[in-house]
């Protein structure tokens, strides 16, 4: 296996489903880091079989939120002086402003500019989300 | 901005509230010359973004009969739409001519739109496929004058219940105001959604798939068109149109204290011919519909007791 080293100050985002890494990776914009970041695929792991990791050697802002609508599995590591300062186990959240999108075609969200459209969740399962305007389901 | 009521959509209201609005209906039915003056000097906008005459009358001789005024575009050709104004700007000056206003639109979600930006009470009056509560208002307070007294009715909804917002609406509403059996009379292909079948009680719905085999049974029976464009398949929507057609003959078997509703307007799911049965009650309905909106007018500017 391939090593990367131990990180002394950042965030490990841990147990990626297999793909999601590379979502996740350019999410966050990794992609233009000028820091130390590392994207491992296909690792394999007692829980998942295989996964992927991100690495990222600096404080950087993470929304959750986000992170918990593309891959609600994650776990977020924040590191300090080399070791784990914080676990965060991710779920998928209750409500979303702003991020979602309505794919309903007649939806007034795909006439006009609205700031901070609201989702709330109807189905854990399937992921799905309510849109507030016209109450069409939009799944991740 | 916050204590100005609107209705989007039919659970804004209470059930408390509904039930207000619908005596208050009614006795605007009983005496509607003492309502002639209740909402004096207050203005009505009617915003229809797409046409629908009907709606539009009904909500206007509404307001009238109030004694109150309207204005108002029919078509959005002939507005500051066409120019390109937002549905946020469009309520915002409104708002500053008119005491209450009234939205139709093509596109989903407007009314809801509009209501985060009036300080007016916003009523929707029908926002593309999703919701029409007034329509259901006026199903309510039809069944309620019309079937009287009857407390466990078996209600038949005929037709696309896949699609038929009128029908989800009214269902939904329906099952909170007390026990009804429900009949779900449609083709497999336009089966009413699971999610409105799991807001009512276990045992008190059944599907088929015929409606002569419902009929003897039914006190209510809402009839509503299917589309050819529901269906993929041409030859099924051959096969299929006619049954969900209601004739005379259909009738045969009903009970001869049944009512037929529709929400309106029909295109041939109901033969003319049963027009003249007492039992066809859907133009009376249209009138039902324009006494729920005067109760919810006045209800709206709280003008009641004024
Ligand atoms: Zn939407």
């Amino acid at each position: 296996m391939i090593r990367i080293d131990t990180i002394k100050k950042g965030i490990v985002i841990d147990h990626i489903k297999v793909g999601h890494g590379y979502k996740i990776f350019n999410h966050l914009g990794l992609d233009k880091s000028d820091y130390t970041v590392a994207l491992l695929k296909n690792i394999p792991s007692n829980k998942l079989g295989s996964k992927d990791l991100i690495k990222i050697e600096n404080d950087i802002h993470l929304d959750l939120t986000v992170l918990g609508l593309i891959d609600p599995g994650v776990t977020v590591n924040i590191i300090e002086n080399g070791i784990k300062k914080e676990k965060i186990k991710l779920t998928l959240p209750e409500r979303v402003k702003g991020t979602l999108k309505c794919k309903n075609p007649r939806c007034v969200t795909t006439l006009e500019n609205i700031d901070d459209v609201e989702f709330t969740l109807v189905n854990r399962e399937k992921k799905e989300y309510r849109c507030e305007y016209c109450d069409a389901r939009t799944s991740m | 901005m916050s204590s100005v009521r609107h209705l989007i959509e039919p659970t804004d209201l209470t059930q408390q509230e509904i039930e207000e609005i619908l005596q208050l209906a009614e006795k605007i039915i009983e005496k509607p010359e003492a309502y002639a003056n209740a909402c004096n000097g207050k203005l009505l906008a009617t915003l229809f973004f797409e046409p629908s005459t009907r709606t539009r009358f009904s909500f206007e001789a509404a307001m009238l009969r109030l004694g109150g005024r309207i204005i108002g575009f029919s078509e959005p050709n002939s507005s500051s739409v066409a120019k390109g104004e937002s549905v946020k700007d469009t309520i915002r000056t409104i708002a500053c001519y008119s005491d209450i206003a009234v939205i139709r639109h093509p596109k989903e979600g407007v009314p809801r739109l509009a209501s985060k930006y009036s300080d007016i009470p916003v009523i929707n009056a029908g926002d593309g496929g999703h919701q029409h509560p007034t329509q259901t208002l006026t199903d309510l307070l039809t069944m309620r004058v019309l079937k009287k007294g009857l407390e466990h009715p078996t209600v038949g909804f005929c037709g696309d219940l896949k699609f038929g917002r009128t029908v989800h609406s009214f269902v939904k509403t329906l099952a909170k105001q007390g026990e009804a059996k429900y009949i779900f009379i449609s083709p497999p292909e336009l089966k009413i959604p699971e999610y409105i079948k799991e807001e009512l009680p276990e045992g008190s719905y059944v599907e088929i798939s015929s409606l002569d085999q419902a009929m003897e049974e039914l006190d209510v029976l809402y009839m509503t068109r299917i589309q050819r464009e529901r269906f993929l398949d041409e030859g099924e929507y051959m096969r299929l149109k006619d049954c969900y057609i209601l004739n005379n003959e259909k009738l045969e078997h009903a009970k001869e204290d049944m009512i037929i509703m529709h929400p309106l307007p029909r295109v041939n799911e109901i033969a003319d011919e049963v027009d003249k049965d007492p039992r066809a009650v859907y133009f009376q309905q249209a009138k039902f519909g324009m006494y729920v909106r005067m109760a919810l007018i006045i209800k709206l500017l709280e003008m009641e007791g004024k």
